[in-house]
């Protein structure tokens, strides 16, 4: 059982890895897709929309194999997890762009408007006034998506990335016990969702005392 | 462009029996696994601890767990303890076990959405409380959960491509095949991701139309 455990502990970097690496990418992406999506033009609202919703319409697997095989395959190689990384980081990003739309709508509108009364630059404007409040606001929601991703990086162990699911996979062929193998693998996710909610909790109370609202 | 139309054509027929799988599966697993979370909901709600304690264990195995693994749990776990089952049988226990995990949450919130009024006059108008659920409680704490409903529908349909590891032949299954004898991945799976978007890409926008008119404030006149 302790060989079992020892293995499965083994695809917990990969599995962090993917969901750390996937995660930064749909933060970061995520800002440009919203500005898209919320575009004073309207043929870019348009393509932002129609960018979210396809990305979020098709399942990551697809997205995945898309990636892997169809891109990798022929004009650029690419390692598991480097498509696994971009495959979910671009979901990841259609669900921030949300995540970040929606924050933008909370925070009020007198915020806007005292930035302005008070004659602040655009960059000051976003930097100092909105982002922090988009960020504390955004914080719950990106947690619970976070632990979503934790969970959704298994799929990368369809190409081949060494993660849980896949070391899960490989010890119960080995030694027969799909029962204990599986039920310590779902273990190991539920124990590293719980430092994940923890922070967010933490972070969220933190941010709520340090800018004020 | 008319050489891709032609590939597509040919391969069509093959996708499509693995769509159609993979709504059977999604369908099945939806209805079991809403009525099962329904009762889980009401467990978790539930005074007695020994009621609540392991419904609520239940609900969070669920919702801890992978749906990959709980898929692989059911394929490849349990016939260490003899209990084998075929691929689209595993695949509709272990996604209906992930439906009812996350709908009883979404049936809990809506349940603790009825105004507390509605209880007291469900009492006071002399119902039991199997009646009070029924009649009064439920109808109003489902109308309030219908939008996440289904737009975790949604997100099963696409859950069920996850069945491609325990080699049930739905869509995923099938372009992977089609793409490793042709190796033409590219234009196969571009197909199967458009037969997804076909169905998930009008249903969000539906469902969150639907959000849009069921939203507290414009709620109709009744």
């Amino acid at each position: 059982m302790n060989d079992i455990l020892m293995m499965l502990l083994a695809g917990v970097p990969w599995t962090v890895g993917v969901t750390v690496c996937a995660f930064a990418v749909g933060v970061v992406l995520g800002f440009p897709l919203c500005a898209l999506r919320m575009s004073q033009v309207p043929s870019l609202r348009v393509l932002g929309a129609a960018l979210v919703l396809t990305l979020r319409s098709i399942p990551p697997i697809v997205w995945l194999f898309f990636i892997f095989f169809g891109i990798g395959g022929g004009y650029v190689t690419l390692s598991p997890f480097v498509a696994a990384v971009v495959g979910l980081g671009l979901i990841t990003a259609a669900q921030m762009a949300e995540v970040y739309r929606g924050a933008f709508a909370a925070i009020p509108d007198g915020q806007y408007e005292a930035a302005h009364v008070l004659n602040l630059s655009a960059p000051q404007r976003f930097f100092d006034v909105v982002l922090p409040q988009l960020v504390r606001i955004s914080i719950p929601t990106a947690a619970t998506y976070a632990i979503g991703l934790l969970k959704d990086s298994a799929v990368a162990s369809t190409l081949g990335v060494a993660d849980i699911s896949f070391q899960a996979y490989q010890v119960s062929q080995q030694t027969f016990q799909g029962l204990g193998v599986y039920s310590a693998a779902a273990l190991v996710y539920l124990v590293l969702s719980v430092p994940v909610a923890l922070a967010s909790r933490w972070l969220s109370s933190t941010l709520q005392r340090r800018i004020s609202l | 462009m008319n050489a891709l139309l032609t590939l597509w054509a040919q391969w069509f027929p093959e996708l499509w029996k693995g769509f159609v799988l993979s709504l059977q599966v999604t369908a099945i697993s939806l209805l079991l696994g809403i009525a099962l979370g329904l009762l889980l909901a009401l467990g978790v709600g539930a005074r007695g601890k020994a009621i609540r304690y392991p419904a609520l264990i239940i609900v969070e195995l669920g919702r801890g767990a992978p749906a990959l693994i709980l898929l692989q749990y059911f394929y490849f776990g349990l016939p260490s303890v003899n209990l084998t089952l075929t691929s689209f049988w595993a695949a509709v226990l272990a996604l209906a076990y992930c439906t009812a995990a996350y709908t009883s949450e979404i049936i809990r919130g809506g349940i603790e959405a009825v105004a507390r009024g509605q209880h007291e006059a469900a009492d006071v108008i002399g119902l039991n409380r199997v009646d009070a659920l029924r009649y009064v409680i439920l109808p109003q704490a489902l109308r309030v959960a219908l939008p996440s409903l289904l737009g975790f529908s949604i997100m099963m349909f696409q859950a069920s491509s996850l069945c491609f590891t325990i080699a049930l032949p739905e869509i995923v299954s099938r372009a992977s095949a089609i793409g490793s004898s042709t190796f033409q991945y590219m234009p196969v799976l571009v197909l199967a991701g458009l037969m997804y978007a076909a169905v998930c890409a009008p249903a969000s926008l539906g469902v969150a139309a639907l959000e849009r008119r069921l939203a507290p404030g414009v709620q109709p006149a009744c």
